[in-house]
């Protein structure tokens, strides 16, 4: 027992880092219809960009939150350079556009930064906190933690702002947004920083844990990716939903079966949502497009 | 004919998807306080040319001018700021949303302490949108649809008010509601109305002026009442 509890508490740890990808596949899909594969490269930039500023001799808390504003800027630079050019153009090769942003970020990483892999020390430190049998490790409340602030900050963000508001709206109904004198241009690349700051965050956060390099955002992409397929493209609840179903996926795979096969379970859960699943656990969103 | 500048001027506007061109050089004009009627069969180009006034749609050629100043290149958001209003075809709400919320992001561009007040108003216009203000619109029939999408119009405060085919699949009973209700903005609160239809009985009885397009081409324009007694209007679209 004890042991599945521990299997549970870190597949919840790194799963909450995927619906924090997902969550951030689903703002840009919702926004521009543009399934953005370089999501994890912002993960990348916010854990490498805080190494290198710590290691610089920037406190942790400023390292961190300049780590969060150069993803906001590459953010809004991939939208930008590449996709606002791109517009109009079909699904396929905005996908493709996005994969080449990503390629080019992790090899720009490869030279501002390097090819090691690096980590932060825990923000309160490695004296794992003992819960049932299990030992968790406090930087997995840091994680959990900041994962519920932010869903419940985008939460007050959708539900409670006129922006917010303007963004469902421009999801909704792109046409409509555009005659009610919504900005839809303004509101793709807000939805693009704001997914490249969540990404950053989950990068600070996770990197102690799971140290960080130049290439983790391929992986971190696709897991997310297979996230918010499971959960519904498009649906930010099943975003969350799915990440932590991933991870514990992953967690409990890795644990009984057999860790070897750890990084196949994003890809299965791929497959079988295609095949058996195609509108995911939540359905497609309550969006409706036209 | 008109001494002083009109509220909206068209001129020779063209218009086109890819290739293909959906408005030939159409040159019209609507002064404050009219009721402007635009009639025409199916896709003779009536909602490319109100896409185009509202910047959602492409000109290449010709001039759009608003309260004397040339707005063809102003962007969506600048024309609704200026005082432009669409009721786009097929009603366009935003589904998953509040009724209440869709009719606030009507006044998404107004920053003044008017608008609760407004929306008190347009709840009274339409008291069925206020009983279910906080469910989402796409729940709503067709008709509370269509009630809702002019309401969202109205709360930019448009000084030019732009409707795509309000009767558009309503019920009779409704149909005359609708047009009465635009009548009502039109004598109440000041509001010009340029209305385009395919009913064309309907709409060119409440209308100031009309015109007629076909195939992208302005055919006839005249007095709502000329037009209704025209005989090629009477034959082509009021199946006299
Ligand atoms: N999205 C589009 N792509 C290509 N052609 C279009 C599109 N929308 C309309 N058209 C064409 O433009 C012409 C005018 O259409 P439209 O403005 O919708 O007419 P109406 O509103 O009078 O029915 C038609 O020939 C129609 O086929
Ligand atoms: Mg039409």
């Amino acid at each position: 027992m004890p042991e599945l509890l521990q299997f549970c508490v870190s597949g919840l740890t790194v799963g909450a880092v995927y619906a924090l990808v997902a969550l951030g596949f689903t703002i840009i899909y919702n926004a521009s219809d543009v399934v953005n594969f370089a999501q994890g490269e912002f993960v990348m930039i916010g854990g490498m960009t805080t190494v290198f500023a710590t290691a610089a001799g920037v406190p942790l808390p400023l390292a961190a939150l300049g780590a969060v504003l150069v993803a906001m800027v590459v953010g809004l630079l991939l939208h930008r350079l590449a996709i606002e050019p791109a517009r109009g153009a079909s699904p396929v090769t905005l996908i493709i556009i996005t994969i080449g942003a990503s390629i080019f970020l992790r090899g720009l990483a490869q030279v501002v930064f390097d090819k090691q892999f690096h980590s932060l020390p825990a923000f309160s430190g490695n004296t794992p906190i003992r819960f049932g049998g299990a030992a968790i490790l406090p930087q997995s409340f840091w994680v959990l933690g900041g994962a519920a602030v932010i869903v419940a900050v985008l939460w007050a963000f959708f539900n409670r702002t006129l922006i917010g508001k303007a963004v469902l709206a421009t999801a909704a109904n792109r046409l409509a947004a555009r005659l009610v004198g919504i900005n839809t241009s303004f509101v793709m690349g807000l939805s693009f920083v704001m997914s490249a700051a969540i990404g950053a965050v989950a990068g600070i956060l996770v990197t102690p844990i799971t140290l960080t390099s130049y290439d983790v955002g391929m992986l971190l992409a696709l897991k997310g990716f297979a996230a918010a397929m499971l959960g519904g493209m498009g649906n930010p609840l099943g975003a969350v939903v799915g990440g932590l179903a991933v991870g514990l996926l992953e967690a409990l795979g890795a644990g009984y079966i057999s860790s070897t096969y750890k990084d196949a379970i994003a890809f299965i859960v791929i497959l079988i949502v295609l095949f058996a699943l195609p509108g995911g656990l939540f359905g497609k969103a309550s969006v409706e497009r036209v | 004919m008109h001494s002083t500048e009109p509220l909206l001027r068209v001129e020779a506007l063209r218009s086109a998807y890819g290739r293909i061109e959906a408005l030939h050089g159409v040159s019209l004009s609507v002064a404050a306080g009219e009721i402007v009627a635009l009639v025409g069969g199916n896709g003779a180009g009536k909602t490319t040319l109100l896409r185009t006034l509202s910047g959602v749609q492409p000109m290449t050629g010709g001039s759009l001018s608003f309260q004397g100043r040339d707005i063809s290149r102003a962007s969506p958001h600048a024309r609704v700021a200026a005082g432009i209003a669409q009721v786009p075809e097929g009603r366009q709400i935003f589904a998953p949303l509040a009724i209440e919320d869709n009719l606030r992001l009507g006044a998404y561009l107004r920053k003044d302490a008017e608008i609760a007040s407004d929306l008190e108003r347009i709840y009274s216009l339409f008291p069925v949108l206020k009983e279910r203000r906080r469910n989402p619109a796409g729940g709503l029939s067709g008709g509370q649809q269509q009630m809702l999408a002019i309401g969202r119009a109205l709360m930019s405060r448009p000084t030019l008010l732009l409707l795509d085919e309000p009767s558009m699949g309503l019920a009779p009973v409704l149909v005359d509601q609708v047009f009465e209700i635009i009548q009502r903005l039109n004598r109440e609160d000041g509001v010009t109305v340029f209305l385009v239809e395919q009913n064309a009985f309907a709409a060119l009885s409440i209308a100031t002026r009309g015109y007629v397009i076909e195939t992208g081409e302005i055919a006839i324009e005249g007095k709502g009442s000329a037009l209704l007694a025209d005989e090629r209007v009477r034959e082509a679209y009021l199946g006299v």
